[in-house]
């Protein structure tokens, strides 16, 4: 195949991951964001595990030491598997704690310590380096496969400029998508994407590879089967210290990595995706692994004898001359090297610039870390950063020459990245895991993995003589790299783990023993390992002497203006406080803090946050005072509150209570005022007609004068009849005389009554005498006072020229309805609500003839007779209904 | 902590606990069961094919996934209210 077709092939599949990058990144940008952040999506992400180390080594690893090969992928699944040990917690406490990296979870976790923030950058650049240097090397050997077959061929001083220009490519793409905006999360959606893409193309590669050997070239499982046994492969011994010793470093290295732990927890966008993941990654895993040993049984079989089992995914569809099977496996292979290398620069320079480039920026130009913004200065140290990490690997491959077998480098990488879990799972499970103790493991563990792994792989005579080696130092035997202690005759890779993460551990926990954590420590341990239990762990800031405008400043050259200012507004909203400076509260200074981690991780935010805030650390005596009160205050919110709803309470009943007091008391003065007028009136009329009588008058004039004595002495005794009625009424000791009567009958008394009002005026009745043919169980004579009252209402107050009044009865259910409606005015809204109230009385109270106790005893009445009376809207005209039971029981 | 759950529960809380158990004895199981080929072939491996071993081998993978498979959505589902680590006795 034609080199040129492989590199346009290359360049046209990285412009196409560059397209999903950038269309990924577009629709996060316009909020539709959807099934970009699937389970499915997070499970593919994580696939970074499997890397050119996988596609093109676990062939050779196969080859060379048969079934071993599995414990690399045993581990993980494990650990996936078992995720409600571990995962869960951690993805939880990433979140909470906005981790940006797995060195600013160990800072985060033992008091925001920058040191360790170094000490974790340190390890995981230096453990990283071997590995990226892996990638380029299979990028390059895979082009060299091709290229060797090629009749130009190709000259070793090429491949260092293939994987300059492979290096360069992918620090470029790194650098566009990785660092294009400080994200509060850091979640890079375009390049998980792009990632989840990569992750299907290699699948895809190897298990087509896989098919084409067991079923192209091989005839089935069965045959493949025997095969298997017959090969040389067959004869591998299975060293019990290396299985147990490979699945446990393969275990941590799955949690440790720092590009594992970017897409596991970092870039995790929602905690129930880990649940799929659980089950789906190890799925991933398995398809990667099935094909292996038919692969590498198969290679051994037809390639000649010294070819490089590592590159038989690539070679063997080559060599059997399908050159498109041959390309897609190239693009697996490539897949695999480049997804590792991006996911692994992002979380290598986001460690290195918040751990190291920044802290250095604040010690060294303080000035100018308080003035500009610091965004600008955070993405060039993350851009330079990739840039390092990626030329870093490719320096360490351009040294090393790429000749080591693949398995080997990956496998030095992970026992490097296995020093961090000593530290990690004590500070996730134990209070007592402190900063002395993690310091101390850590540099323990990462001395003892590079004096007895990684310096001795770059060859005797490279770093270490080899008289270092055999002798050990100033010949001191008991102290040779890979027999420390003496400890002979063990596997050196099992030697380095074993020696290294045992007294890593033992430091860790010695060291944790023998000292005393810092408040801000102590809080944090209780906070990651209590992180189900409180909501959020106890708070590192005092009410401090911070001045919120300087706050905000800060966090404008941190998060950019409108951000800042968004979240700065919607705070001070949530403490009830208008503008945009909401007061320096524990609370809000500790949702800062985390907040500003989640860009520059937190321990240069917790440094910038105490130059602010004051006091910046609190002692243990506040700490304890502080969980001393919120217990105590914990025990007495619940009593406090049942009190407090039974005062609510009480105060409710009580003001109701005086509302209708207030309410009777003017009503009782209304009241007598009213009655005092309504008495007074015809008192004053008959005292000065009783004078003229008594001076003596023409009797024609006395005779006229003592009729209308008479006339008011009527009206008062009509008045205080009503007035007693009202308060038999409604005292509801009224007498009922029941009996079975003639609705028709009760309207036609009524009406015959009622004429006596005005009986100068003609109405015209209108009536459905049908349906008014109902007998009712109740009072006759006082339904009938009702009607006689309401149609002499009618008859006083409708103004209409040709006046109507109008019956209309319905029945329904047990009730009868009798609307009593003229065709007058009709009652203003405003007057609607007060008509049945005692003494109401129209505007035109000159046409009134009564105190205005009518209606108010029609109601006192109807509601004694189990009915109502309500004024009826809306009929153009006044209208009444009146609803009375059909049968009223006796009890009512 | 002293905040302590009441000391039982009802059924379905008590199913909810016991897949928990389940979800953390998994991978313990499958430790086990990775472990167990060292106790097969000890020293020479002449009496033994590496075709069954892997076959076992992945048999016991493609198990764990099932199961973890069926257990997780449960989990997931019951991921609500008192998820505290410590406090899950009985």
């Amino acid at each position: 195949m034609p080199f040129d077709i492989l590199v346009l092939a290359c360049l046209g599949y990285v412009a196409f991951l560059f397209g999903v990058a950038f269309w990924v990144e577009r629709r996060a940008d316009l909020g539709r964001v959807g099934w970009l952040q699937s389970p499915l999506v997070y499970t593919l992400s994580l696939s970074i595990y499997c890397t050119a180390w996988t596609f093109y080594g676990a062939v050779g690893n196969a080859a060379r030491s048969g079934l071993e090969f599995l414990t690399i992928y045993l581990g993980p699944t494990l650990v996936f598997v078992g995720w409600w040990w571990l995962l869960r917690k951690l993805v939880r406490i990433g979140r909470q704690q906005r981790v940006t990296s797995i060195a600013d979870l160990i800072a985060n976790r033992y008091g925001k310590s920058n040191l360790l923030g170094v000490i974790v950058t340190v390890i995981s650049v230096v453990a990283a380096t071997p590995y990226i240097a892996l990638q380029l090397q299979s990028v390059t050997l895979s082009f060299g496969v091709f290229a060797s077959a090629t009749p130009e061929g190709w000259g070793l001083e090429d491949r260092g400029v293939t994987a300059m220009w492979v290096a360069g490519g992918l620090a470029l793409f790194t650098i566009l998508f990785g660092t294009r905006n400080l994200d509060a999360n850091e979640q890079h959606t375009g390049i998980v994407t792009a990632i989840a893409v990569e992750a299907v193309v290699k699948l895809v590669a190897l298990v087509s590879v896989g098919v084409f050997v067991v079923w192209g070239l091989v005839d089935g499982p069965a045959d493949m089967m025997a095969r298997i046994n017959a090969s040389d492969l067959a004869a591998w011994d299975l060293q019990p210290s290396r299985w147990i010793g490979i699945t446990l470093l393969s275990a941590a290295a799955v949690i440790c990595l720092p590009r594992m732990f970017q897409v596991l927890v970092v870039e995790n966008a929602d905690e129930r995706h880990l649940a799929t993941a659980s089950w789906a990654f190890p799925l991933y895993l398995f398809l990667m692994s099935l094909f292996v040993v038919p692969i590498a049984v198969v290679g051994l079989e037809r390639m000649p004898a010294g070819s490089n089992p590592d590159l038989f995914v690539l070679s063997l569809p080559l060599a059997e001359g399908r050159g498109g099977l041959a390309m897609l496996a190239f693009l697996g292979g490539f897949s695999s090297a480049t997804s590792m290398v991006i996911v692994a620069a992002i979380a290598l320079a986001t460690m290195v610039s918040n751990h190291i480039v920044m802290p250095l920026w604040l010690a060294v130009l303080p000035k100018r870390a308080v003035a500009g913004d610091l965004r600008g200065i955070v993405l060039l140290a993350r851009r330079l950063s990739i840039g390092g990490v990626v030329t870093l690997g490719y320096i360490y491959f351009a040294m090393s020459g790429g000749s080591a077998a693949l398995a080997s480098i990956g496998l030095i990488s992970f026992a490097g990245a296995a020093q961090i879990l000593p530290a990690m799972l004590g500070g996730i499970f134990w209070r007592g895991a402190t900063k002395r103790g993690a310091v101390l493991g850590l540099t323990v563990g990462a001395a003892l993995w590079a004096y007895t792994l990684f310096l001795p792989s770059f060859g005797p005579g490279a770093v270490f003589s080899s008289g270092l080696m055999a002798d050990g130092p100033f010949g001191l035997g008991w102290l040779r790299p890979q027999a420390l202690f003496g400890v002979t005759g063990m596997d050196p890779l099992i030697h380095a783990c074993f020696w290294s993460l045992s007294l890593n551990t033992g430091a860790f926990l010695m060291g944790s023993l023998f000292s005393f954590p810092g408040p801000l420590e102590r809080a944090q341990g209780a906070a990651f390992v209590n992180v189900f239990d409180a909501e959020a762990g106890p708070r590192a800031w005092l009410r401090g002497t911070a001045d919120p405008e300087a706050l905000l400043i800060m966090a404008q050259r941190i998060l950019g203006e409108e951000e800042a200012l968004a979240y700065f507004e919607a705070a001070a909203r949530a403490q009830g406080k208008a503008g945009y400076l909401p007061d320096p509260t524990p609370a809000f200074v500790g949702a800062l803090e985390r907040r500003l981690s989640g860009s520059v991780g937190s321990a240069t935010a917790h440094a910038m946050l105490s130059q602010l805030a004051g006091r910046a650390a609190v002692s243990v005596e506040d700490l304890m005072a502080v969980a001393d009160e919120a217990a105590q205050i914990m025990e007495y919110s619940a009593r406090l509150e049942s009190q407090q709803h039974e005062l609510t309470r009480t105060a409710r009943a009580l003001r109701e209570a005086n509302e209708k007091l207030t309410q009777l008391s003017v009503q009782k003065d209304a009241f007598l005022s009213q009655i005092s007028h309504e008495l007074r009136t015809p008192m004053t009329s008959i005292r000065a007609f009783s004078e003229i009588l008594r001076e003596g008058a023409p009797p024609a004039a006395a005779a006229r004068h003592a009729g209308i004595i008479h006339d008011e002495a009527v009206r008062l005794t009509r008045l205080l009849d009503d007035l007693l009625d009202l308060s038999v009424l409604e005292n509801g000791s009224v007498q009922l005389d029941l009996e079975l009567a003639n609705l028709q009958q009760i309207i036609d008394r009524a009406l015959l009554a009622a004429a006596q009002t005005r009986p100068e005026r003609v109405f015209t009745i209108d009536r459905d005498l049908p349906r008014e043919a109902i007998f009712l169980r109740t009072d006759p004579g006082r339904l009938t006072q009702v009607f006689i009252n309401l149609i002499s209402n009618a008859r006083k107050y409708c103004a209409a020229d040709r006046p109507e009044l109008r019956i209309i009865v319905r029945q329904k259910g047990g009730r009868v309805s009798i609307d009593i409606i003229d065709n007058g005015a009709g009652i203003p809204k405003a007057q609607q609500a007060l008509v049945f109230e005692k003494f109401a009385r129209l505007p035109d109270a000159a046409r009134a003839g009564g105190a205005g106790l009518g209606l108010a005893i029609c109601r006192e009445v109807m509601a004694n007779l189990g009915g109502t009376v309500t004024y009826l809207p809306g009929q153009r005209g006044a209208a009444f209904r009146v609803t009375v039971p059909l049968r009223l029981e006796k009890a009512a | 902590m002293s905040r302590r759950g009441p000391l039982f529960v009802a059924r379905q809380s008590y199913r909810r606990r016991r897949l928990r158990d389940g979800a953390r004895l998994l991978p313990l199981c499958g430790a086990f069961l990775f472990l167990l080929p060292m106790l097969w072939s000890p020293g020479t491996g002449t009496d033994r094919g590496t075709a069954p071993d892997g076959i076992y081998l992945f048999a016991v993978w493609a198990g764990l996934i099932v199961v973890a498979a069926i257990l997780s959505p449960k989990l997931a589902g019951a991921d609500d209210g008192a998820t505290s680590d410590g406090g899950d006795e009985a």
